[in-house]
């Protein structure tokens, strides 16, 4: 498939037949990834800059692994240890990384858009590791590839996304995802964690996390960010984990083979029960490995494309 | 008729092709084309055609920011009142958030000086002063002192007034310096941190919505206060039908209630934030498309009472930033008349509805003169032609803002020539020049 996309902002960017490229591609390289000499060539010779501004463990050694499994060179840029801190501007940072001609950029962000505006600004190729509330089509990717490898086709599969979905890049990116794959997809969470008029949205919304988990094949637990109380969208902590915090007797009535996910980091305790997050129903650690395998892909796809002249 | 300094043949008045007399920079006359015979002395006399034209009267906008004192690198008088005079504005109501806000006397006179400076003949800055002291909403600015060193009315604009209090004190003690106060209506903090209107698109985007209600729960508030103390309140910039609901009821109950919009709020809605567009990033946001069809009701039936540009220049750099970062503002004086004309020409506005909505009714609720083409009255108008189309450069706009959507895009209609007094502030044409006896 001749890639025909310059940057990776959103999943509405992607069609079905590019998604499943993108999978049967992905496990390709998660055998790359357990051989004993972890590195093919591929990209040899390729620049990528992993322009973190905000903190990251999973999405940043992800894509600095991947590069580097492709043999690609990989420079990393984090908020604190740039000019981001002197007050550089976003435009300013991006056209100085392209005056050194890197072959793409890897953007996180915390403000929505980030990614397009560098996109819009640079002939490398962006790859959205995360902007804002807006998007992060790589964890969707890698949450859907997971799903793959166990079920192989998403017909009939019902997704309930719980947690912060208003504030939540990952909830926008996977029911983009998840709902162009034909799965079923539901949302619970406290109506002040709601997005305005997500009766809009392809979804079921659930308040009740025992309903929603009713007959469902798999849950994504998201992050509760600690400061949403700060911010009087909830009473506090202990009542989040009471009404809202997923454990296993929210799973009785769900299907036998449930799949629990998180994008992490946890808050074991809070949004997941600890037993749940190391049950052998957990995909956790999988989307960890999932991740590196298609970022290895993205980076393939993205940095080997051939560019259509004007 | 007394002598005629200048007569322009041909120009089209509310659609009605007509003639105009001017002599010593008032009108003498507008009669409808050839009725009226040139008088025999005509000696010294300029006599056009004006080819068919567009006759306005100068315009006045009752709503700018010229960023002087204190921001001039987005804006200062001199490039502000340019613009004005570009954009057919012959008087335009200067907000008070500057830098040192104009809360006292001096900064007030050094606005009208540094205007009279630039423009002698006009256009003309009309400061609009502070309610409350830096416009922080604690203490009453001393508008008996601002009223006496020309301001034409109060606001606290680009903020609201928190305090109900306060705002019932500052509304009652304007009145008795004849100061009307507009308002700017939003709720601190219901949608705090907002960037966008709260809805479909902000969802989508994953950017923070204030909603419309933050906007309506003020207006109800000011409504509900200027009925309890019989006192006139001026809604500024109304963006959604909640508010213009809150506004028609009001008015069939007969309180002194005014409101403006801007062409902004009547062409543009949120889904032109889609791709991030700082560029219409703007306090208050872009609404939905419904309240778009509900303000240009409004406006047509006079709810809403007067268009104003909510000029807000900023400089390029400060646009080019995530939309998160960006400032509110939309540069406007430049394309406010092209912008309403695009309203005329998809039939919701005449000539006419302009003529009263860009400046009569706001000579009206503030008291400024204005040019209602009877005889006697200030030769101050507009020649636009309709029919040129020009292409918003950053050249072309006489702003230092060019932060418009309209930024090299073409828009609709163009002003030839603005005069005042008769003499002529801009002007494109080589044709007309009209001498002043």
């Amino acid at each position: 498939m001749n890639w025909r996309h310059k940057d990776l902002l959103e999943i509405s960017q992607l069609d079905a037949d590019e998604i499943a490229h993108v999978f049967e591609t992905a496990a390709r390289f998660a055998e790359v990834n357990q051989r004993p000499i972890k590195k093919v060539p591929i990209l040899k010779g390729k620049s990528v800059v992993l322009f973190f501004a905000e903190a990251s463990t999973r999405t940043k050694t992800s894509f600095d692994m991947a590069g580097k499994r492709l043999s690609a060179d990989t420079f990393s840029l984090t908020k604190s240890g740039s000019s981001l801190q002197k007050g550089e501007s976003l435009k300013d940072t991006a056209l100085t990384l392209q005056a050194m001609n890197p072959d793409a950029i890897v953007i996180r962000h915390w403000d929505s858009g980030a990614a397009r505006f560098l996109a819009e600004r640079l002939t490398c190729s962006v790859i959205n590791a995360g902007d804002g509330w807006h998007a992060h089509p790589t964890q969707a990717l890698l949450d859907g590839f997971t799903l793959h490898q166990v079920w192989g086709s998403f017909a009939g599969k019902t997704v309930c996304i719980l947690g912060d979905i208003a504030h939540s890049r990952v909830a926008r990116s996977n029911v983009e995802l998840l709902t162009m794959l034909g799965a079923r997809v539901r949302l619970c969470a406290p109506r002040t964690l709601l997005p305005a008029m997500v009766q809009t949205w392809p979804v079921q919304v659930f308040s009740d996390v025992t309903k929603a988990c009713e007959g469902v094949d798999a849950v994504i637990c998201l992050r509760l960010q600690l400061e949403r109380q700060q911010a009087g969208l909830l009473p506090d902590l202990r009542e989040y984990a009471c009404t809202y915090g997923l454990t296993p007797r929210h799973l009785e009535k769900a299907n036998a083979d449930v799949k629990i996910m998180h994008p992490g980091p946890m808050n074991r305790g809070l949004e997941i029960a600890s037993e749940l997050a190391d049950c052998g129903a957990s995909l956790i650690l999988d989307q960890v490995a999932s991740g590196v395998a298609v970022r290895m892909t993205l980076l393939h796809l993205y940095l080997t494309r051939t560019r259509i002249s004007a | 008729m007394a002598h005629v300094d200048c007569l322009i043949r041909n120009v089209s008045w509310e659609d009605r092709s007509c003639d105009l007399f001017i002599g010593e920079g008032r009108v003498l006359e507008l009669a409808e084309a050839g009725t009226v015979a040139a008088p025999a002395d005509m000696s010294g006399s300029e006599i056009v055609d004006a080819g068919g034209l567009t006759l306005l009267p100068s315009l006045i906008d009752a709503h700018v920011h010229l960023r002087e004192p204190g921001q001039e690198y987005k804006e200062d008088i001199r490039s502000g009142l340019s613009a004005a005079a570009g954009g057919g504005f012959g008087q335009v109501m200067a907000m008070a958030n500057t830098s040192p806000v104009n809360d006292n006397a001096s900064v007030t006179r050094f606005m009208l000086q540094k205007a009279s400076e630039a423009f002698p003949h006009g256009p003309w800055v009309r400061p609009v002063g502070a309610l409350t002291v830096g416009l922080l909403g604690k203490e009453l600015a001393a508008a008996g002192e601002l009223a006496r060193a020309g301001c034409v009315a109060l606001s606290n604009d680009g903020l609201p007034v928190e305090n109900t209090e306060l705002f019932r004190r500052a509304m009652e003690y304007a009145a008795d310096f004849g100061l009307k106060v507009i308002d700017h209506c939003e709720d601190p903090w219901l949608g705090k941190g907002g960037v966008m209107n709260e809805g479909e698109v902000s969802s989508r985007l994953g950017l923070k919505g204030i909603p419309t209600t933050s906007e309506a729960i003020q207006v109800a508030r000011d409504i509900l206060l200027a009925s309890y103390l019989d006192l006139p309140i001026h809604l500024a910039h109304i963006s959604c039908r909640q508010s213009v609901e809150l506004i028609a009821g009001a008015k069939e109950r007969g309180v002194k209630v005014t409101a403006e919009t801007c062409p902004h709020y009547l062409l543009w809605d949120e889904s032109r934030i889609e791709s991030y567009d700082t560029s219409v990033r703007v306090s208050p946001p872009l609404r939905t498309r419904d309240d778009v069809l509900a303000l240009r009701q409004a406006v047509r039936t006079g709810v809403i009472d007067i268009l104003v540009t909510d000029h807000a220049p900023h400089a390029a750099h400060e646009k080019e930033v995530t939309f998160a970062d960006a400032p509110n503002g939309i540069s406007g004086l430049d394309t406010a008349l092209s912008l309403t004309y695009e309203l005329v020409r998809s039939g919701e506005l005449d000539f006419a509805d302009i003529n009263r909505l860009w400046c009569w009714n706001t000579a009206d609720i503030f008291t400024l003169p204005a040019n209602r083409m009877r005889p006697g009255d200030p030769a101050d108008f507009v020649l636009f032609d309709p029919d040129l189309a020009w292409v918003a450069t950053a050249g072309a706009l006489l702003s230092k803002g060019k932060n418009t959507p309209c930024l090299d895009k073409e828009v609709p209609g163009r002003v030839m020539a603005h005069f005042l007094g008769g003499r002529a502030v801009f002007s494109r044409l080589e044709t007309i020049t009209l001498k002043r006896s």
